[in-house]
């Protein structure tokens, strides 16, 4: 009942808007062109969603029901920001926890980190598509590039601010250098690497539109920039609200992650 | 069973500005299986003593040795309990347990015994699953305690194991620890800065002294366990000790004030 409650609570104000923008449209207050009703868009949505072609023979009724534009677009999509993240947190993460867990990597390695990380990733664009030329690789580039860094910044932090209590309890024991990073170190710096992995697979996420808006030719980036060549507003925005439903997806995934590998952890906050 | 050895250990912590004596002319012969207390105020180096037995910093100069063998760095033979209890978060009570034989690469059978063993000893066998968080004070204290136990060592280091836990845990844990210890035979160095705890507790009590830290008595107690706490010969003790301490308490102070002073 409660939950009902905060639904119906949270729900209002985007209900409200709607009904101001239907309404609007309506009246003829907004031109068709530049912004299509609520109905419109959802019509568009639902047409964009739906399979573009009858079953084929031999096709199984779950792949035709996939075949349509949107899921092919959002696989792509999703395809390129997993491809992409893994190749940047993949990197980052073994180079981080050498760089938190050794001063002197740390001397060498900063210096050149801190020049590369504010060059947004859109920035190497140009040479991602000189070095990659087209189709998936620049995307995946970008997007590790994207990622590379917050992992690797948090992942040094996590490393860094772990207690030495626990280095002197695992010392103790008996633990090697493999066991105490293994088996201390990483778990220990996971809360901090958890973050920057939500932070990376965010940043993957935004990367991952403005490379399909270059390079490709699938994806939601690259649907609603083509739709705009042919002035589909309602398919543009169709467009943007299933990135947005596809972020979401995402993020409340790796926050469910996070909180099943953080069960040990005090401070949780979700 | 083990022998600790402490010969002319000196520890001077250089600080800018001065250095420190932590610890000046120790010498203890410690028998296998003696419980020994280490007693005295906040600062007089009882854990920069405990620390140079367990490896973790050795000694400036002087030796200090384990059955004739020169300690020079910390091992599972020489197992710790802190005061901050130090559990792994991220582990459950039986992992907890079971990391220090994971570690010597035990048979998981084998290590699954002694764990089951250990959870039983120390009633914690309900709470194997849990992870610290979910935990009192006085259970993490007794999964610390567990995980030393788990590696058999013939040598227990506690540091103030107790001084975070209310008066009756507190006692539980200590008549606890006297069950295991007469169970198990082990030698204990035990820190603390309660006079009573000491007394309930040790076979013998080092005294120690503040700035620079040395041996200011080394006493013996030999009432039968278990101790009466509210006994004529254990409050004779207690006020004795107490006398002692307080003097060295006194010198804490006063050198306090002088900071503050030229502060
Ligand atoms: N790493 C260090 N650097 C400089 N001085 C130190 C260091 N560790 C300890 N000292 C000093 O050495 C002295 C002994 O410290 P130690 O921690 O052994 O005292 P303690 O008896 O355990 O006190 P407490 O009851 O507060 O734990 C103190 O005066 C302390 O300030
Ligand atoms: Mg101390």
């Amino acid at each position: 009942m409660q939950k009902l409650k905060d639904f119906a609570h949270g729900a209002l104000v985007p209900v409200l808007l709607l009904l101001l923008w239907e309404a609007g449209s309506r009246l003829g207050l907004f031109s068709e062109v530049l912004l299509p009703s609520p109905t419109a868009v959802a019509i568009k949505w639902w047409a964009y969603l739906l399979p573009g072609q009858p079953q084929e023979a031999g096709q199984s009724y779950l792949a035709w029901l996939f075949s349509g534009e949107l899921p092919h677009d959002a696989y792509s999509s999703l395809f390129r920001v997993i491809t992409g993240f893994l190749i940047g947190a993949g990197l980052a993460l073994p180079f981080g926890l050498l760089m938190g867990a050794s001063p002197r990597i740390y001397d060498l390695f900063n210096p050149l980190m801190q020049i590369l990380r504010p060059i947004p990733p859109i920035a190497y664009i140009p040479l991602a598509i000189l070095w990659f030329g087209l189709g998936n690789p620049p995307s995946f580039f970008l997007i590790a590039i994207g990622a590379f860094f917050p992992v690797l910044m948090n992942t040094i932090a996590g490393v860094r601010q772990v207690d030495g209590i626990f280095l002197r309890a695992a010392r103790n024991l008996g633990a090697s250098q493999w066991t105490m990073f293994t088996r201390v170190i990483l778990p220990a710096a996971t809360p901090y690497i958890l973050a920057g992995v939500r932070i990376g697979i965010g940043t993957a996420f935004i990367v991952v539109i403005v490379s399909e808006m270059i390079a490709v030719n699938d994806g939601l980036g690259f649907r609603i920039l083509e739709a705009r060549e042919f002035m589909w507003s309602d398919k543009i925005i169709a467009g943007m609200i299933t990135i947005g439903l596809l972020g979401l997806a995402i993020d409340t995934g790796v926050s469910r992650l996070n909180n099943h590998l953080l069960r040990w952890h005090r401070g949780l906050e979700h | 069973m083990a022998q600790i050895l402490i010969n002319n250990v000196h520890k001077v912590f250089k600080t800018p500005g001065k250095d420190v004596v932590a610890l000046q002319d120790i010498n203890l012969e410690i028998k296998a299986g003696q419980f020994v207390c280490l007693l005295g105020p906040s600062g007089c180096g009882k854990s920069t003593l405990l620390n140079a037995v367990a490896g973790f910093a050795l000694p400036s100069s002087g030796v200090i040795t384990v059955d004739g063998k020169p300690i020079t760095a910390p091992g599972p033979e020489r197992g710790m309990v802190f005061q901050e209890y130090a559990l792994f978060p991220w582990m459950t009570v039986a992992q907890n347990i079971a990391f220090g034989l994971e570690i010597q690469k035990k048979d998981p059978a084998e290590i699954d015994l002694t764990v089951n063993q250990l959870l039983e000893l120390l009633h914690l066998t309900d709470f194997r699953d849990r992870f610290p968080k979910d935990l009192s004070g006085g259970m993490r204290q007794r999964v610390a305690i567990a995980r030393v136990l788990a590696l058999d060592s013939p040598i227990m280091l506690m540091d103030e194991p107790f001084g975070a836990l209310d008066a009756l845990t507190r006692r539980n844990l200590q008549d606890e620890l006297l069950r295991i210890w007469n169970k198990l035979g082990k030698t204990i160095i035990f820190v603390t800065h309660s006079i009573e705890e000491s007394i309930y507790l040790a076979d013998r009590i080092v005294v120690m002294t503040y700035r620079p830290g040395t041996v200011k008595r080394d006493q013996p107690v030999t009432m039968p366990r278990p101790r009466d706490p509210s006994s004529a010969e254990f409050n004779e003790l207690k006020r004795e000790l107490g006398r002692l301490v307080m003097e060295e308490q006194q010198r804490h102070a006063n050198d306090e004030m002088k900071l503050a002073a030229v502060d």
